[in-house]
């Protein structure tokens, strides 16, 4: 049985006997032994041919002209046109803006579900943290629709909170929806509520792996509670919060454009309309498949171009990143 | 352990000094308000629900109890056929998505996570990259049509079948199970096709059911899709009558009949349609929440 252990750990080496294989024998021998995984795999190289890759082959078309009647193949080539159309768009500024606008403010939210689960694991009682955890994990649960609808009832020119807002500050009753400079705060706040608890679990779980030795040692030498966080907890979460960042960083470009689309409406297109919002209505409502591809093409570079930078910077400056 | 180990330091504490207990006491108070905050709009809800038209309509403010009970709401949602055809090609898309979804990660993860296979790596950085660039919402749109599934219920299920996400999470799990159980399997005579059902599957079964409530719920929430390929009303899923209903204003087929209190009416439908189409989920909350904790904590060893 070792024996043939050992034979089967030499499937992957490029020296057999001392000889270094060539490339083709080693595809022969991989082959060979793996061909069954391979088989398997198939339906999935397929499918992530089709869904994940070919979309991004069919960026091209923001190269081009496509009209859907012509087909992919027959639309003609226009190289640039749809990149300088946007970004001398009417629009493109205001895109920009708001779309910016909307990650720093999500970016800004991004210490609360650390100080949240700072927060629940100084709690004493455990039976108390329990049920803390599980009420703010609710909202996590209620679908994106049914949130944005409950935002839209009760900010309405009768909902709930319009009339608390009126009663305390004195706004006027109307329709919070259709105020630009309320779209902001609504749209954050409502994030905050739906995701703060469900983002600290994972703080939580790993402030739960900290050596509790460490805190041990820290009390010896005096520190206090406050104290221990700074020394101890802060330094131990350091890894996830880095890993979290980054991971939002990927995100924070895409901004909840599914739940801007259930909220806004042409009123406060002015601070609400983002570039994924705009690619939607030009690009499936007005049909125009290549410019708004190539807007597309924008954001997702925009994207991309974020976390790479995030990640490298973050390796440099912590050694930890997520590739 | 872990509780034991937080009762011992919680005793550890206990000769706190008045700083500390202050700290504790304004701890507890925060806590207790984030917990009010996030539980009053939703008791809004489910008491507006229940309220008189009219009543709610003259209330200011947010509910903590229905105004003058009435059903009125639930019944007009009841007469709402579009309700219940959503309901069930939502509970068709989740099952079958689900289960889709599941064996195609399933085996995916068993074949990326073999050692000794040449092409594995390659094909994980494609998988990869993937997950951190994607073609956008036209392209996709436009691969999803070129495939044919437009205005199919099939178009909400095959697209999004596989998550990278979770499949890097399964891949994981299956990775840290023991090589000597796949080698003895094979010198037994079993095949990957038999190791990863007969073998592989029993073993990982935790990370199996926190995945699957993933897709199950992304399943569920999904609208977006639904809104782009659906064009048959009789196909749309929930999420989707819903947004008609909440964000569109739509409740005239449920308000008619209710004669001049129509408009009044229309609000609390509202509110009785989130119920009814929040409590399922939230009914099965408490007893899939211990998985879902888990898996956020699985996705965090990966890191």
């Amino acid at each position: 049985m070792k024996r043939k252990m050992k034979i089967r750990k030499k499937t992957e080496p490029v020296y057999i006997n001392g000889r270094k294989l060539t490339f083709g024998e080693r595809v022969k021998r991989d082959f060979h032994h793996n061909w069954m995984l391979y088989l398997m795999l198939l339906p999935i190289i397929v499918y992530y041919l089709i869904f994940k890759f070919g979309p991004m082959f069919g960026l091209s078309i923001a190269f081009m002209d496509y009209k859907p009647a012509k087909g992919f193949t027959g639309s003609q080539w226009v190289g640039l046109k749809h990149f300088k159309n946007f970004f001398s768009d009417y629009y493109f500024g205001r895109l920009l803006r708001n779309t910016i606008r909307i990650s720093i403010f999500t970016l800004l939210t991004f210490p609360a579900p650390i100080i949240l689960a700072l927060l629940i694991n100084e709690l004493k009682s455990k039976r108390f943290a329990k049920w803390t955890q599980t009420i703010t994990y609710i909202p996590h649960f209620i679908s994106t629709v049914v949130i944005c609808g409950i935002i839209v009832k009760l900010t309405s020119s009768t909902g709930g909170i319009t009339s608390i807002l009126h009663t305390l500050f004195g706004i006027p009753q109307e329709t919070l929806l259709n105020k630009s400079a309320y779209f902001i705060p609504i749209y954050i706040i409502s994030e905050l509520w739906q995701s703060i608890g469900w983002n600290s679990i994972i703080y939580l779980s790993a402030l739960a792996g900290i050596d509790q030795e460490l805190y041990d040692a820290a009390r010896v030498d005096g520190a206090g509670r406050f104290k221990q966080v700074i020394y101890i907890t802060l330094p131990c979460l350091f890894p996830t919060i880095i890993i979290m960042f980054i991971l939002m960083m990927g995100k924070v470009f895409d901004v909840g454009y599914e739940k801007i689309m259930l909220l806004y409406n042409p009123a406060i297109y002015d601070v609400a309309d983002v570039i994924n919002t705009y690619v939607y209505r030009k690009g499936l409502i007005d049909a125009q498949f290549s410019y708004s591809a190539a807007v597309g093409l924008f954001n997702c570079v925009v994207s991309f171009a974020l976390v790479t930078i995030t990640n490298k910077f973050s390796k440099k400056v912590s050694g930890s990143g997520l590739w | 352990m872990r509780q034991k180990e937080a009762a011992a330091a919680g005793k550890r504490k206990m000769k706190a000094s008045l700083g500390s207990r202050l700290f504790d006491v304004f701890n507890v108070a925060v806590m207790s308000g984030l917990v009010i905050v996030i539980l009053i709009p939703l008791l809004h809800v489910v008491c507006a629900s229940f309220s008189d038209p009219a009543s709610y309509v003259r209330y200011e403010g947010l509910m903590w109890h229905p105004v003058d009970f009435c059903l009125d709401a639930y019944k007009a949602v009841m007469r709402n056929k579009n309700i219940l055809t959503g309901y069930l090609n939502t509970i068709f898309i989740v099952t079958v998505g689900t289960t889709i979804s599941i064996i195609f990660t399933l085996i995916a993860a068993y074949c990326l996570s073999r050692k000794n296979v040449m092409w594995n790596n390659i094909l994980m950085v494609g998988i990869v990259f993937s997950m951190y660039f994607n073609g956008g919402m036209i392209p996709f749109y436009l691969v999803v049509k070129g495939v044919g599934l437009n205005n199919s219920i099939w178009a909400l299920i095959i697209p999004p079948a596989i998550s990278t996400y979770n499949l890097i999470i399964m891949r994981t799990a299956m990775a840290s199970v023991p090589d000597s159980l796949e080698e003895s399997a094979k010198l037994d005579g079993a095949n990957h096709w038999t190791i990863l059902w007969k073998i592989m599957v029993p073993l990982v079964k935790p990370t199996i059911a926190v995945i699957c409530l993933y897709y199950a719920v992304t399943n569920w929430n999904s609208w977006f899709n639904a809104m782009l390929f659906i064009r048959d009303k009789a196909d749309y899923p929930l999420q989707l009558i819903l947004r008609e209903i909440l964000l569109q204003n739509d409740t005239s087929a449920m308000a008619a009949g209710a004669g001049a209190d129509e408009y009044l009416i229309s609000e609390t439908i509202q509110f009785a349609t989130i119920v009814v189409a929040t409590v399922p989920i939230l009914a099965i909350y408490p007893f899939v929440q211990k998985y879902f904790v888990k898996g956020v904590m699985i996705g965090a060893v990966k890191g």
